[in-house]
């Protein structure tokens, strides 16, 4: 990513409002963040504002939000009001990872033939709310940006994040 | 508080999604749900007819933050099923990026999740952007420590998530020795920092007494992750293969994970770290325990709590068992070790960084998954979590909400949970035989 040009920023410091969500998946995109964060804590701390951030603070708010990026695929109608929700306080939606993307690995059960299942999986099926299919995020909700992979493809990740850096002028165009 | 509800919704900076629902009747606790929210992803369903040597990439997809004890347990069981026998070369190895897994994934626990806690903060991302703040040098400390763990398995299996050079019997591509001086030398400097981590938490005083039984991998030999007999607090050892024989699946009908329960003399049990350190420190690197002597007396310990403690004495301990291995071994090429397929099963065992993991395959002839079994940290915890929540809150009712919130948090946080591996599993009517 390139660096930040901070005196570029407007007069008020406007900084961007992210927030960052998980549905189902293995939460790999979110660590692999975490790890971005080795590199990019104090850069991304003087221009992004994590007003959703379960991973890391206990105080959330979904309003307000600029940029929303979104991991996981969508396992039942609790989870498609939430992202909906979620894109109706976002200015932009930014699909993370493989099961955001496209839906698998997660939605592995999708190709689950009822006849060969497991007890238990008809079980936990019948049991709690679970949609019929697992539904990748556009099957739901309008999607802006995709940063694909299996955990999602970093540099891509910052690709985006600096276009809507660029995009909100909380940093010039370099 | 004399009756009502206590619900958290959503238990903040752990991995994956769970809440707790308390109930609360004539200054009595009723009721008391741990409730784990994540949706099933269904991989041990999703895993059979797959080709055996696809398989631990696959499953290694349960979990993002300990995906390569995943890998390595499901790489074992398959192993195992084919009586595969690995090279000492490979064993040292794996054993290396396991530290280098074991560095990243408590670092993000104790420094990213815990850390707010011990400064009385809502998140790293309060901590003042002062040089001089302990805090502030807490927290790059902490960006050093999980890059270098993350670097660790970088060199030695390609990725810290999902790595792409292990394989059944072996490496598809040898690590690159040539690096191997920059990281010996990156963890020599990186000791001062771990060690202040290791202060850090031995001075966060908080306690929470749990009366549960221990379960780890002990092999007598080393302070090991990958090899070991299963061992409880009476001493009992159990073989990898056998494991399953002892645990008892309960369904929790509120919960997308089943609890487990050891049906030998204790019911219910903890793993991770704090048994571990609990039943292995004797067997920790010299090095380390003779740095670490002070905080080591603290165990053997029932405070739930000194698993923050446990954790930052493994960085250490990983660190200086990497510098050992590092600094003396040779790497040749070789290829995976192969057998002619066969119908088999196989169990793999490993400690992951929140406690021990199961992993089971039953293999065909032409090589395919027939079966196949996990069983993982957060849910073996599970029921252990919930009554020690229960414990702490009936002790506590004179407290005000929000101190109750966030001290069960605080709670449930020190177990390290994993919601994302506690989902994905589905035996149940296990008995001991």
């Amino acid at each position: 990513m390139e660096p930040a040009n901070t005196s570029a920023q407007s007069p008020e410091k406007k900084k961007l409002v992210v927030g960052w969500f998980s549905f189902t998946c293995s939460e790999d995109s979110t660590i692999l963040f975490t790890e971005l964060l080795n590199d990019h804590f104090n850069e991304w701390k003087t221009l992004v504002e994590f007003r959703h951030l379960k991973a890391l603070k206990t105080n959330n708010s979904i309003e307000g939000l600029d940029v929303a990026f979104v991991e996981g695929a969508i396992s039942s109608e609790k989870q498609a009001t939430e992202v909906t929700k979620i894109r109706n306080n976002a200015k932009y939606v930014v699909a993370i990872g493989a099961c955001a993307c496209n839906g698998l690995p997660s939605a592995s059960r999708n190709t689950f033939v009822p006849e060969n299942m497991s007890f238990k999986t008809k079980w936990y099926l019948e049991h709690f709310d679970y949609s019929d299919k697992v539904k990748k995020l556009e099957d739901i909700i309008k999607v802006d940006d995709k940063v694909d992979g299996c955990p999602m493809n970093a540099e891509a990740f910052k690709a985006a994040l600096w276009k809507y850096l660029k995009l909100f002028k909380i940093v010039e165009n370099a | 508080m004399h009756s009502g509800n206590i619900t958290i919704e959503n238990i903040t900076k752990i991995e994956g999604t769970a809440g707790v629902e308390v109930t609360i009747e004539n200054d009595k606790v009723t009721d008391l749900k741990f409730i784990i929210k994540d949706y099933r992803r269904f991989y041990t369903e999703a895993v059979l007819g797959k080709p055996f040597v696809a398989s631990p990439s696959f499953l290694s997809r349960i979990c993002g933050t300990c995906s390569v004890a995943h890998l390595f347990a499901s790489l074992e069981a398959i192993e195992k099923s084919q009586d595969i026998t690995l090279t000492e070369q490979t064993r040292l190895l794996r054993r290396v990026a396991y530290n280098g897994l074991m560095i990243r994934d408590h670092a993000l626990h104790l420094y990213f999740f815990v850390l707010p806690d011990v400064l009385g903060i809502d998140s790293i991302l309060d901590i003042p952007d002062t040089h001089d703040d302990p805090g502030h040098i807490l927290l790059h400390d902490s960006f050093d420590i999980k890059k270098l763990g993350t670097d660790i398995t970088d060199v030695i299996i390609g990725a810290a998530i999902h790595a792409p050079y292990p394989t059944v019997g072996g490496f598809l591509r040898t690590p690159d020795q040539t690096k191997f001086p920059v990281l010996i030398e990156r963890l020599e400097k990186i000791r001062p920092q771990v060690l202040r981590g290791i202060k850090t938490f031995y001075d966060y005083k908080q306690e929470l007494l749990s009366d549960s039984d221990f379960l780890c991998l002990r092999n007598g030999v080393s302070f090991d992750f990958i090899e070991g007999e299963i061992t409880n607090s009476d001493g009992k050892a159990i073989t990898e293969s056998n494991f399953h024989d002892f645990l008892k699946s309960v369904v929790v009908p509120y919960s997308q994970s089943e609890g487990y329960l050891f049906s030998d003399e204790h019911n219910n049990y903890l793993v991770g770290s704090l048994a571990r350190i609990n039943f292995n420190k004797d067997l920790l690197n010299p090095r380390t325990k003779a740095d670490t002597e002070e905080y080591l007396d603290v165990f053997p310990s029932k405070n739930v709590h000194h698993n923050n403690l446990a954790q930052a004495i493994e960085i250490l301990q990983c660190v200086d068992d990497s510098l050992d291995i590092l600094k003396s071994i040779k790497v040749v090429d070789e290829k995976p070790v192969r057998t002619p397929k066969k119908a088999g099963v196989g169990v793999g065992v490993v400690e992951a960084p929140r406690g021990t993991l199961y992993h089971m395959a039953r293999v065909s002839e032409k090589g395919m998954i027939e079966d196949y079994d996990v069983i993982v940290p957060t849910s073996q915890n599970q029921i252990n979590i919930e009554k020690d929540l229960k414990k702490y809150f009936s002790a506590n009712l004179d407290k005000d909400e929000k101190v109750l919130r966030v001290e069960a948090e605080k709670i449930i946080r020190a177990y390290d949970p994993c919601m994302s591996c506690a989902t994905n599993f589905l035996k149940i009517d296990w008995i001991r035989k």
